[in-house]
């Protein structure tokens, strides 16, 4: 590549390694600096069935049954769906309804963690990754309970399993961690790249892809350093570094960004030969495939205004947002807003009784005196200024769609102004002076277009694109997702 | 904890860039403030009557309305304040201050309140207002008079105080009485239209021609839109476009007849093109808001403005070519939608 005696990164237009319109966030990166730490076992862990896209699992465990650290508790059911693995030694103490993130209470699996629980893995499976084939090599994969850990939770075995017709030329590795506040990615780069490479050496093998290049943005140099010194002899696999600006964690727009390629609407990344993975999911699976652990805990940033000691954590999954925000010192006060994820699209949780799962890669506490949201503001008329416009990724124009959603004409949406594209990133309602819920209204439109479309098509049919058994809240599509 | 604990559930995105409509509106006042304090400064006593006589008027009028409609009251987001500000800025200094009441009324009642308020109206209010009084009062709105006349913090502008509903006096003897050297009672464009004369250039950018209130010096108000621009609170491709296109198009025409058509700097310098242009036309409800639409937008009401000024009756163009500009911005809108990410190019998605 060429050098130029300036930094060329800062200059979009000179580089070209990056994608059009999008918004730069206050980043509030404060936990960069700091190592990942452990956090301790919780006294009882809570794992719902659902975690991940797909059919929830089928518990194998009864309550009264004894669990150790690592043993699966509950398998897959059919292809898309994962196995969940014990946290920690105990017992479990019922299979119950328990409150989600996302406000429903959902059939969970509560262990009760005896008091000297270990933190080694006492139930695993080492395999010799040369001895596998692809299909074995899949099959292992999911055996591991991997997902999507950006916060889309989509199983990871059928994310890399390329259907005959395509063939992938690269794998994309997702480093750019562009929402707001989040830092565990930025620190699993940093702190384990051989881990990182031994992953990304499993997900080459079984899409069939003869290099991958690790995108990572440039308010990370460190971790960028870090992979570069750890890059293997033969030059298969790469690292960019592009601009940081939101949402470029996307896939569609990391992949825009570093090939040049655009997914058309509607397709996956897979019609332009790519295959996009999020660096903390590779990061594991290199930690855990190998030997023949289930995926028992994650690294989670626990942060803002809120917090004491803000930082991010291995939590093993399951533990109760209850004992995560005691331990990392939740500012005594009555009035907070706790996030899970990114404040760009994170979910508010209801209950302090939700736990830590598979897809949670933030916990953002905002306490009275910080809450910012948007929502929160007067609403005025749209005055028409075209800053929702140059700031949609995905060239849409929320200004006009939202006057649509207003008078609920959802079909209109569909058919002229390309809504099933929009992702829910929220740079429209980040950007709007008038504070209209644009994206809010979004969702609600393209659920109830999934909905007219389901009612429309044969049963048979209308399962297929979108409801893959989630429950319709989780019927977005998976392969944009910022993470 | 004593407390119980409230958890605030709001749906993503949990931060804002922190813009609001209040701040951008409250940005375009503190960017006028200048061009009316140089516009006292040339007119005096009049020139301020006439601005806060027509803003309290949009004000006032702002207020009855949501009384009527029964909402809050919206004078908070200053909206209406920009309308009488920009309004008093396009009359002219001798303008009768119960007239200037007429244009207000007109402006926020016609212009704004009758299609639902800020953000619902089509056509920039304020010169709804301004082309109201242009059909009703024809020959006040071109009584034009000196300005730097010596007088002018002393005494108001004979017509300035006329009584509501009566026609203003004449008031060609006063304006002998207070001559300035080189005044001649037609602004630069009706001279050039009627006469063939083109003003000087350094004449034209300081303001010593008749003119509106506000229109005389070019300089100000585009120093006033750069700092908006650079802000990030008004968009600067319009104001590009418009001028751009209006000094090519007068290039064009003054290469292919210099002795007809006055050089590019007159066209660009005279009347309110520049006021337009940056205040005006970029009027953020009526302009489009799709990329390729603001340049046809901004192009299409550079191009009128010369076209009514070369060969329409009026000596000055700007005011109906924005009104055409925001008649037609739905339409532009609608069929300069942008491109959907990975849609073939040039193809409609």
């Amino acid at each position: 590549m060429l050098r130029f005696p300036f930094p060329v990164s800062r200059f979009p237009i000179f580089t070209r390694k990056t994608f059009s319109r999008g918004v730069h966030p206050d980043e509030n990166k404060s936990t960069a600096g700091s190592p990942i730490r452990r956090m301790p076992f919780a006294s009882r862990m809570i794992l719902p069935l659902a975690q991940h896209i797909g059919k929830p699992a089928v518990p194998l465990v009864r309550a009264g049954e004894e669990v150790v650290r690592g043993q699966p508790i509950a398998r897959a059911n059919g292809f898309l769906s994962v196995p969940i693995h014990a946290p920690a030694d105990g017992v479990v103490e019922s299979i119950e309804l328990k409150p989600s993130a996302r406000g429903p209470w959902v059939e969970s699996i509560v262990i009760r963690v005896y008091e000297a629980s270990t933190q080694e893995i006492r139930w695993a499976d080492p395999r010799d990754l040369d001895a596998l084939s692809p299909k074995e090599l899949l099959q292992a994969i999911q055996d591991t309970g991997m997902v999507g850990l950006g916060g889309a939770a989509f199983p990871s075995h059928a994310k890399m399993t390329v259907p005959g017709e395509f063939a992938i030329h690269t794998l994309i590795v997702n480093g750019c961690e562009c929402e707001p506040y989040l830092t565990c990615d930025h620190k699993l780069m940093r702190e384990h790249p051989d881990d990182l490479m031994t992953g990304i050496r499993i997900a080459m093998l079984a899409i069939g892809a003869r290099r991958a290049i690790i995108g990572v943005e440039d308010n990370k140099p460190d971790a960028a350093a870090a992979m570069r010194a750890r890059l293997p002899a033969d030059g298969a696999i790469s690292v960019e570094v592009v601009p940081t600006k939101y949402p470029q964690g996307a896939e569609k727009m990391l992949i825009k960004a570093l090939l040049g390629l655009e997914v058309p609407p509607g397709k996956l990344p897979m019609h332009v030969g790519v295959v996009v993975n999020n660096v903390g999911t590779l990061t594991q699976l290199g930690q855990i495939l190998p030997a023949g652990q289930g995926l028992t805990e994650r690294v989670v940033t626990v942060t803002g205004p809120g917090i004491n000691k803000p930082g991010d954590y291995w939590v093993p999954i399951g533990t109760p947002m209850r004992t995560v925000l005691d331990w990392a010192g939740a500012r005594d006060v009555s009035e907070r807003e706790i996030i899970l994820g990114g404040p760009m699209m994170g979910q508010a949780v209801a209950s302090l009784e939700v736990p830590v799962t598979k897809a949670v890669s933030g916990i953002l506490v905002f306490d009275r005196n910080h809450i910012e949201a948007p929502t929160q503001r007067k609403a005025y008329p749209c005055i028409k200024c075209g800053e929702c416009v140059n700031s949609c990724p995905m060239g849409l124009n929320p200004s006009m769609l939202g006057m649509l959603a207003a008078r609920r004409e959802y079909d209109l949406m569909g058919s002229d102004y390309h809504i099933g594209e929009c992702f829910e990133c929220g740079c429209c309602t980040y950007v709007c002076p008038a504070h209209i819920p644009l994206v809010q209204q979004f969702k609600v439109a393209k659920a109830i277009l999934r909905e007219r479309a389901a009612a429309k098509a044969p049963a048979h049919e209308s399962g297929e694109r979108f409801d893959f058994g989630a429950p319709p809240t989780h019927g977005r599509k998976p392969s944009v997702h910022p993470e | 904890m004593t407390q119980p604990l409230r958890l605030e559930l709001r749906t993503a995105p949990h931060v804002a860039k922190g813009n609001s409509v209040e701040r951008i509106m409250f940005h375009v006042v503190l960017a006028l403030l200048p061009i009316c304090a140089f516009a006292v400064w040339q007119y005096g006593l009049s020139a301020l009557a006439l601005i806060i006589t027509v803003t309290a008027t949009c004000l006032l009028t702002e207020r009855l309305f949501n009384r009527l409609s029964g909402t809050a009251s919206t004078l908070s987001d200053w909206s209406a304040t920009i309308t009488g500000l920009l309004l008093a800025l396009t009359l002219p200094p001798s303008f009768p201050l119960w007239m200037g009441v007429v244009a207000g009324f007109a402006a926020i009642a016609l212009g704004k309140a009758l299609f639902g308020g800020i953000g619902y109206n089509v056509f920039n209010p304020a010169l709804v207002g301004r082309a109201f009084v242009q059909a009703a009062f024809p020959v006040a709105i071109t009584t034009w008079v000196p300005a730097y006349f010596p007088s002018r913090f002393s005494e108001f502008i004979p017509t300035t105080l006329t009584m509501p509903l009566m026609t203003p006096p004449d008031i060609g003897a006063w304006v002998k009485g207070h001559m300035v050297d080189g005044f001649t009672g037609a602004t630069p464009l009706a001279r050039w239209k009627f006469e063939n004369q083109v003003a000087e250039f350094g004449d034209m950018l300081s303001g010593v021609a008749a003119a509106s209130v506000g229109e005389t010096s070019a300089l100000i108000v585009l120093v006033c839109g750069l700092y908006l621009a650079v802000r990030r609170f008004l968009d600067w491709r319009i104001p590009v476009a418009i001028l751009g296109s209006a000094v090519l198009v007068a290039l064009l025409f003054h290469l292919l007849e210099p002795g007809r058509y006055p050089p590019p700097y007159f066209v660009l310098l005279s009347g309110g093109l520049v006021l337009g242009a940056v205040f005006m036309a970029t009027d953020m409800a009526t302009s489009p808001v799709t990329p390729l639409g603001v340049w046809i937008y901004g192009i299409l009401i550079g191009v009128t403005t010369v076209m009514i000024r070369y060969f329409g009756g009026l000596t000055e163009g700007i005011m109906y070519a924005i009104l055409l500009g925001n008649a037609l911005t739905p339409l532009i809108d609608q069929v300069t939608q942008p491109r959907v990410f990975g849609a073939g190019k040039g193809k409609k998605a």
